[in-house]
């Protein structure tokens, strides 16, 4: 019989220590997917950030190095640039990407790095315990925005694709879901095009994956797929946002 | 044949570096070690090496980071603001043991302060500077020539130790023009390879972990316990200073850097005058030479502690006294200079009070 699924080289026979419903396993599986065929992993370096995926390293079967609280982008430069056969791949959420890192992630964007980020986008800071994120929607409570987000208080949510589509040094720019099998394969394919599109030295290549976590959002697994079809989808709209080889086709 | 050259500081710096093997440099504009910058966005690329004018101090200490983190030789520099913004990244890589040598050349603060050279940044230097129980290596050189040969020595004491290593300097010796041996390269022998620890390396088979991060309580401490041995055995092993015309000394000036050449011409009119004045000029900031200056007590009761900061190092003579002698104070700062005439003027008053007080001038 055929074997269709299994482990994957690049990801330890590791139980995940995170809330039941979240979507940093399968976004962790994705991305180990992902290095195993294109057969990176001997020559990958996955960047830890700070939130919940600091553990990253227990789960890839790969090289970690935990970065600085939104210094993901900065120490991926630094990787790439000293060592351009190093495949660098960091992985970060909202508040780590969109708040803190913002200004290391538009440089890093601007000036062409040739590396991924996994941007995991479910709304809230998880580890600290949900706070409100650059990318909480308007209305979503938060611990530090019990009744919503109110807009005149706390601004608007980012949307860090179409913040980033300007900036000539981006090769590849998508955004993915987790929230049906066949949005994971979708998100998938995002990431694939963005590996081959770093390899190829193309430039900087972002994948943002719209992910739930239930805990924080004080919903069951299944309301949270659902709370983030019905809000995080209109507002985050699926797609490719850049793609350099595509754009060089229609040409 | 070892060419001599005339030289701005803050481009003395930046050969050395080149020369030492600085693959990455990572640097932010501002005053007064534009040069610096400015000359190695020339030299990293003529060597085919990594520059990048970076965002922002922190991203440039955080490029160090990964650069390190791969095993290349990095460097960053700045000066009093933006080395506080830098401290973040020294503090993780002191705590993930990953070499990095940057440089201070020190201005005027505190806050935005002025561009005037200053020694201000002592503490912070010498503290470690950031969050945890860290420190760095910190050289405190007083010419040109030494800004050079500590850059070299920096950078193998940061790979030897695997800790970050530093220089603070300050806004007349980044500026400053002197005759300049430009030296070959001699590393230290035995350098430890980077091999078995450095990320990326395809020859390496079980995936390697670099962090700063160590969630269980027992094992974080454990790990400042190997920083603090490791810190033990710099404090042992690499303590520099220079001692001129202690030996029949009735009062000791204790300066490092800049301050230090002033001193050295108050030696040669105080000793015109008749006054028995030696100098006593710790050259490493961290390891402190304590035990060295404390020995001076043994037959010199008076020392006065010369700095272009207002009580930094003082502190640091102070235990090094420890009680058997006085230290008095001549702190100038944020771009005023000590004077020798005052410093002689200070001295006289002290020698004159027969141990009944401290002096300081302000």
């Amino acid at each position: 019989m055929e074997r269709v699924f299994g482990m994957v080289r690049s990801m330890k026979p590791e139980r995940t220590k995170y809330c039941p419903g979240c979507g940093h396993g399968i976004i962790h599986r994705l991305v180990a997917e992902v290095v195993d065929e294109f057969g990176l992993r001997e020559r990958a370096i996955g960047i830890a950030p700070v939130g919940c995926s600091v553990l990253a390293d227990l789960y890839w079967n790969f090289d970690v190095v935990s970065a600085a609280h939104g210094r993901a982008a900065a120490v991926a430069t630094g990787i790439t640039r000293a060592n351009p056969d190093c495949f660098v791949l960091s992985y970060q959420g909202d508040g780590d990407l969109a708040a803190i890192g913002t200004a290391e992630t538009i440089h890093a964007a601007n000036r062409g790095e040739k590396f991924v980020t996994v941007f995991v986008n479910n709304a809230i800071y998880g580890m600290t315990g949900g706070q409100m994120a650059p990318t909480t929607l308007i209305g979503q409570p938060a611990t530090t925005c019990q009744l919503g987000r109110d807009p005149a208080i706390a601004g608007y949510p980012i949307r860090v694709c179409e913040l980033l589509q300007t900036l000539g040094g981006v090769a590849y720019l998508a955004r993915g879901s987790v929230d049906t099998p066949k949005n994971v394969l979708a998100a998938k394919r995002h990431l694939k095009k963005a590996f081959q599109l770093a390899l190829d030295k193309r430039g900087y290549c972002l994948v943002e994956i719209l992910s739930p976590c239930p805990t924080n959002w004080g919903m069951t697994p299944p309301q949270a797929i659902a709370w983030l079809r019905e809000n995080m989808l209109t507002y985050y709209p699926l797609g490719v946002f850049k793609d350099v080889s595509a754009e060089e086709k229609r040409a | 044949m070892e060419q001599k050259v005339l030289m701005k500081g803050n481009e003395a710096i930046g050969e050395a570096a080149v020369r030492a093997g600085c693959m990455t440099y990572f640097g932010y504009p501002i005053t007064p070690q534009n040069e610096l910058t400015a000359y190695m966005s020339v030299r990293m690329l003529e060597e085919g090496r990594v520059f990048i004018q970076t965002e922002s101090e922190i991203a440039a200490i955080n490029m160090c980071y990964g650069a390190a983190a791969v095993g290349a030789r990095c460097m960053t520099s700045s000066s009093g603001p933006g080395i506080s913004l830098k401290q973040e990244g020294v503090s993780y890589m002191a705590s993930a043991e990953l070499p990095v040598f940057y440089v201070n050349v020190c201005r005027g603060g505190p806050g935005l302060g002025n561009i005037s050279p200053a020694q201000s940044d002592y503490f912070q230097a010498t503290r470690g500077g950031g969050h945890g129980d860290y420190r760095v290596i910190c050289f405190g050189p007083a010419d040109v020539q030494e800004l050079y040969d500590y850059t070299m020595l920096g950078f193998d004491l940061a790979d030897k130790y695997r800790t970050p290593a530093m220089i603070l300097a300050d806004g007349i010796l980044g500026q400053m023009m002197e005759p300049l041996v430009l030296r070959e390269y001699r590393p230290l022998p035995g350098l430890p390879s980077k091999q078995p620890w450095r990320l990326g390396d395809p020859s390496t088979k079980d995936p390697i972990l670099i962090t700063s991060l160590i969630l269980n309580p027992a094992l974080m401490e454990q790990q400042n316990f190997v920083l603090q041995k490791k810190y033990e055995t710099i404090m042992r092993d690499e303590v520099r200073f220079e001692e001129v015309s202690c030996g029949d000394a009735d009062i000791v000036l204790v300066a490092y850097g800049t301050a230090s050449r002033i001193c050295r011409s108050v030696l040669e009119t105080a000793r015109a005058e008749g006054i028995k004045v030696g100098l006593f000029r710790p050259i490493t900031l961290w390891p402190y030479p304590f035990e060295q200056l404390g020995r001076l007590a043994e037959r010199t009761k008076e020392f006065l502690v010369v700095e272009m900061s207002l009580g930094q190092m003082w502190e640091d003579a102070r235990l090094a006294i420890c009680g058997r002698g006085r230290v008095h104070l001549h702190g100038r700062t944020a771009g005023g200079i000590p004077q020798e005439g005052e410093i002689v003027e200070q001295m006289r008053k002290i020698l004159a009070s027969k141990g009944a007080e401290i002096f300081r001038n302000f």
